[in-house]
């Protein structure tokens, strides 16, 4: 178990060549290392998350009084769209498959880099481009785009929105989309041709299997949403009637393509997070993932699933096989199901460590599962047509959504330090966790009783009903304690500035990227450990805990 | 490679069988169309990569009894630097302004884009600057 490789892992045939690369600005518009373009997308990825959050709290501070006036109506159609234009389409997507799986994923599974390093520079110059073509619609004389982040048709058609706003908006999601589909590829081809010697396919960490399911259903969902596209932009500029009644057309294929792509991007954005929890909870229960396989199974049962569900967005529109969707829909709670106890079980008899990484994990734990339960509900038509655009469909997507929030900020405290060499104040991460966890529950609780009370969502002003205004004041203040945590990050990240030195392995972690140096040199290994589990690091470390295969318990050795 | 092309060809299985429930008992097209095409995504790359599995040795990956010399040697080239993605990248975002701001725009972002190519392939041929 000691035959460590001691000398340099060959990649390429020319040899060192990490001294006299380019420097400064010409390092960053050059570099094909898959280190550098990770945290360039996941420093882009975060402005997006703060420039969305600024959306959010304009937002919430209209809706603190029923007769706001902080925005002008049609200000506050163009904010709740780019909110979740940006969130969804330029900050979780991107942060999820583009910045942690790049710089994560190679590592682990031992790879020196991407299997398409230029490649992947370029999904990262389309993701920036298409971001600021989406963004400079607030810069045009229309303003940005104001059809919500669905672009239902036909209000999103030319004579419903006209302007560029909205010409940009398609424009930033046909860049970004292809830099998703193109970013998919780099991940299924890293993932089957370049995992180390021993590296099998049930040994990769669960982080590196979600990732590759991600990729899969990236490149299954993608395409079809930038078909669409085109489709919309010939409806707006070519005189084409496809979503279109005057000429033949059908408005609700818009949307049937549109949740094609939008369920299975759902997915997209939590399997990766998914998979950084699972990886936070068991090196700080200090255990191995509880049901390794059942995990893999489930994440891969949620990607088949989720391309059966997209017509459950649209129950209402009356044109859809209601027991179908609902029935699918339903099924995918028994694989989630699955992924929640095999986190239980993880921790369970573990010697918790609640590092802020763990705790952001288990607020994830608890926040998905309120979001998730009250997805159930939603899957149900009777419950659906009472619910459908309220703000009870806006507090359980953000209950899954800022759960997502809570595990990206947990991969962040736990990889970062790999990735910079140097380890984030706990004690500011912990107030941190706090301010985020709380104020997540604070905003979304008052936002799904406000649903069931009746609220539309997508209004800028509201009757004054006095359960309405106290609802809503009560979010707005859950709001701000959320805008206090992404403060608090940002100043934890002033405060640790190089300043705790990480070593390794901070963690005790379990797979190879704890194996390499912090940060890891240019093609990421001087040596590899031997692989043979699914924590070939923890099992150098500490070779007195034999691994066992899977199937082989503790108590058969016993017998 | 055999459990890569499993999973491909298992998923590509899932969704014919939905496919086949679905456009049987709805009553529009969409839906089926899309999860064909899914199925066929399933299907093509996993029996090429069931097919290439039946003619090939274990690999070292495959193999969990590999050790780490077994990856001694070139695993591929690949490259240091490269000016390329960039130009491609900024000349992607002119084609798409030109959709927006007017079709002129369509000359640098044709132009950068084929620039890159050209500049990529010879990049690639050379093996890249390393």
């Amino acid at each position: 178990m000691t035959d460590v490789l001691e000398h340099p892992v060959a990649v390429g045939d020319h040899g060192h060549h990490e001294d006299h690369g380019p420097r400064g600005v010409l390092k960053w518009l050059t570099t094909t290392d898959h280190k550098v373009i990770g945290l360039s997308y996941t420093v882009t990825a975060v402005i997006m998350l703060v420039i969305g959050g600024l959306f959010a709290e304009i937002i919430r501070a209209q809706l603190a009084s029923p007769n706001g006036t902080l925005v002008s109506l049609a200000q506050y159609n163009e904010l709740f769209t780019m909110h979740g234009s940006v969130m969804i389409y330029l900050f979780a997507g991107p942060f999820a498959f583009g910045a942690l799986a790049n710089i994560v994923v190679p590592i682990q599974i031992g790879a020196p880099d991407m299997a398409f390093p230029r490649l992947n520079a370029l999904s990262y110059w389309l993701y920036l481009t298409g971001s600021i073509t989406m963004l400079s619609g607030f810069f045009t004389a229309g303003g940005a785009a104001n059809f919500g982040w669905v672009g239902y048709a036909p209000l999103s058609n030319s004579i419903n929105t006209p302007g560029a706003g909205a010409d940009l908006w398609i424009g930033g999601l046909l860049l970004t989309g292809f830099s998703a589909i193109f970013t998919g590829v780099n991940l299924v081809a890293t993932i089957f041709y370049l995992r180390a010697p021993g590296m099998t396919m049930f040994r990769m960490p669960i982080f590196t299997w979600n990732l590759l399911v991600t990729a899969l259903l990236i490149l299954l969902a993608f395409p079809v949403l930038t078909a669409g596209l085109v489709m919309l932009y010939a409806d707006r500029h070519f005189g084409t009637h496809i979503f279109s009644v005057a000429g033949g057309g059908v408005p609700v294929l818009w949307q049937h393509i549109f949740w094609f792509w939008g369920h299975p991007e759902v997915y997209i954005l939590a399997l990766p997070f998914f998979g950084m929890v699972t990886e936070i909870i068991a090196v700080f229960s200090r255990k191995p993932v509880f049901g390794y396989k059942g995990m893999v199974f489930a994440t891969l049962t949620i990607a088949a699933l989720s391309l059966g569900v997209w017509a459950h967005h649209m129950f209402t529109t009356g044109v859809v096989l209601l027991p179908f969707f609902s029935i699918m829909s339903l099924l995918i709670a028994v694989p989630t199901g699955i992924k929640i106890f095999n986190w239980i079980g993880t921790m369970w008899r573990g010697e918790i460590w609640f590092s802020t990484a763990m705790l952001m994990a288990i607020g994830f734990l608890v926040t998905f599962l309120i979001g998730g339960l009250t997805g159930i509900y939603l899957a149900s038509p009777p419950l659906d047509f009472f619910t459908h655009d309220t703000y009870f469909v806006v507090a359980h997507f953000h209950s899954v959504v800022m759960a997502l929030v809570l595990a990206g900020m947990a991969g962040l405290y736990y990889w970062g330090p790999k990735i910079t060499g140097y380890l984030l104040n706990e004690t500011i991460g912990k107030i941190q966790f706090w301010f985020l966890f709380v104020g997540t529950q604070v905003f979304t609780f008052p936002i799904y009783l406000l649903g069931l009370r009746g609220m539309p969502r997508r209004m800028a002003v509201y009757p004054h009903d006095p359960q309405w205004k106290f609802l809503n004041d009560v979010a707005t203040v859950g709001a701000i304690l959320i805008g206090v945590s992404t403060i608090l990050f940002v100043v934890n990240i002033i405060v640790s500035w190089k300043k705790y030195p990480a070593g390794d392995n901070p963690w005790d972690g379990h797979t190879l990227e704890w194996f390499t140096t912090s940060p890891p040199p240019h093609h990421n290994f001087y040596r590899l450990p031997p692989i043979r589990s699914e924590r070939p690091t923890w099992d150098y470390n500490h070779p007195e805990h034999t691994a066992l295969g899977h199937g082989e318990h503790a108590k058969d050795e016993a017998r | 490679m055999k459990v890569e092309a499993k999973i491909l060809l298992i998923l590509g299985l899932f969704f014919g069988i939905v496919a086949a429930v679905y456009w049987r008992w709805s009553v529009e097209n969409a839906g089926g169309v899309m999860l064909v095409a899914a199925m066929l995504l399933g299907f093509l790359p996993g029996s090429y990569y069931w097919w290439w599995s039946r003619r090939m040795r274990t690999r070292p990956e495959d193999d969990p009894t590999a050790t780490p010399a077994q990856s001694a040697g070139v695993v591929g080239a690949f490259p240091g630097t490269s000016i390329w993605p960039f130009t491609m990248g900024m000349g992607a975002f002119f084609v798409v302004l030109a959709l927006v701001f007017g079709i002129w725009l369509l000359v640098p972002g044709i132009a950068l884009v084929t620039w890159a190519l050209l500049g990529g392939i010879a990049e690639g041929r050379r093996g890249g600057r390393v």
